[in-house]
């Protein structure tokens, strides 16, 4: 379900730009508006929908998922930490309301203390494996599992 | 300079009535822009039909009085304090911009009518365009939309550029203009600099005033009519077909959502301002 902008809520602030990971968030160079510049790319993962703050973004729907046609509107309230979603057909009958929480932290309370932790040996530092790996990638017999293990080495571009 | 009308000098050359006459259909030229505008972008027609959408949405109606109510907050808000912008930067360059240019245009209407020969009004003239140019040169070196969220140059010109670079050059044009005036560079009919920036501000300001079909200079108009449809809307319960507002330490939403309270308790803190907390800048 590709995002679309409502011309007319939209003033071209930017925050889609910024936040879309796809970089299809675009502004138009002529009324300084943004708008999807490739919705068949689109990740769907409406972080500008969640991040709009003229709650201009909107989702366009498949056929099985709205048979009826709809409109799906987003509003995140990050002061109270919920994410709210209204999916109303266009018959007007079918309306659902979503409410779901985004984090159970206050914002800011969640900061690794980085410079708390011990600096990285040179042995570590050397290590085809990053900081704290060992710990959750998959062991073999406590080998690690490295491309030299394997009877692999890097090539230019992508092979493996 | 900042006490002297600098458009006495003017009568010299350009009678009072060519001038008045020049306000007149400057004035003439923005209703004829905002009609042609209006029917372009068929934006009453959309307006008619959004307030339609949401006469059919709301869940209740809403008396004469509260929209009065509503019409004073539009009034106090999105007309007076800009409210509606979520930057804060934005907005102040806004509100310098929005009360320089009605400084500027009310007290050029003023000294060219003769209404006042007072140098406060040429002190207000000066300080009007002196707002234009600090807001407008804000808004054009680090607010504007393309340069902030997609690393265009700041010099790329477009049409959307019309109504700020004319703005821009209208005020800077005639700060110049009354300088040169001041410092004795010699009057408009001499043909000097004087003139020369003297026609400047009028082209600029021409173009200010005749382009309000392909600039956003209408907007001025029907903001304040968008901001009130808005307020109605939420007020009626239509909400722009947004989700209801959930007070969260409602048992009742608890009992729809139970999500809410597991992962929240019961009482949810303020979660602080999030994402929102710093501007987005990644150029």
């Amino acid at each position: 379900m590709p995002t679309f902008v409502y011309m007319t809520r939209c003033d071209g602030c930017g925050q889609c730009v910024d936040i879309c990971p796809s970089d299809i968030m675009h502004i138009d160079k002529t009324l300084r508006r943004a708008y999807n510049i490739e919705p068949n790319m689109c990740w769907e993962c409406y972080s500008c929908v969640k991040a709009c703050p003229h709650h201009a973004i909107d989702v366009r729907g498949y056929a099985d998922f709205a048979p009826l046609g709809h409109s799906v509107r987003v509003h995140r309230d990050e002061e109270k930490g919920t994410i709210a979603w209204r999916i109303k057909f266009r018959n007007g009958k079918k309306d659902f309301d979503l409410l779901a929480p985004i984090t159970t932290k206050p914002w800011g309370t969640c900061i690794p203390q980085l410079a708390n932790e011990a600096a990285p040996a040179d042995s570590m530092r050397d290590t085809q494996l990053l900081y704290n790996e060992p710990k959750y990638v998959a062991m073999n017999d406590n080998a690690l599992m490295t491309l030299e293990s394997n009877g692999l080495e890097i090539k230019e571009g992508v092979y493996y | 300079m900042f006490n002297t009308n600098p458009f006495d000098a003017v009568t010299a050359l350009i009678s009072t009535d060519i001038q008045q006459g020049y306000i007149i259909l400057m004035a003439i030229l923005v209703f004829v822009g905002t009609v042609l505008d209006m029917m372009h972008k068929k934006s009453a027609k959309y307006f008619a039909l959004d307030t339609e959408k949401n006469n059919k949405n709301a869940k209740r109606s809403v008396g004469t009085g509260e929209k009065a109510g509503i019409a004073i907050a539009v009034v106090a808000n999105e007309i007076l304090t800009s409210a509606e912008f979520c930057n804060t930067k934005r907005r102040i360059s806004h509100m310098l911009t929005m009360y320089g240019f009605i400084l500027f245009v009310a007290s050029t209407a003023t000294m060219i009518f003769g209404w006042s020969t007072d140098a406060l009004v040429a002190n207000l003239w000066h300080t009007g365009a002196l707002m234009l140019c600090l807001g407008g040169y804000w808004f054009w070196f680090f607010i504007r939309v393309d340069v902030n969220s997609e690393g265009v140059k700041w010099y790329q010109l477009r049409r959307a550029d019309i109504f700020i670079v004319s703005l821009l050059t209208t005020a800077t044009f005639a700060l110049i203009w009354s300088y040169l005036q001041s410092s004795g560079a010699g009057a408009v009919a001499d043909m000097g600099w004087t003139t020369l920036f003297f026609a400047l501000f009028i082209l600029s300001n021409t173009v200010l005033f005749s382009t309000v079909m392909w600039s956003k200079f209408a907007h001025m108009f029907f903001k304040p009519a968008a901001a009130f449809q808005k307020r109605v809307a939420h007020a009626d319960g239509g909400n722009l077909n947004l989700p209801a507002d959930y007070d969260l330490s409602d048992p009742a939403v608890h009992a729809r959502y139970p999500d809410v309270p597991m992962y929240m308790g019961k009482n949810p803190p303020n979660m602080g301002a999030g994402i929102r907390r710093e501007p987005a800048n990644h150029y």
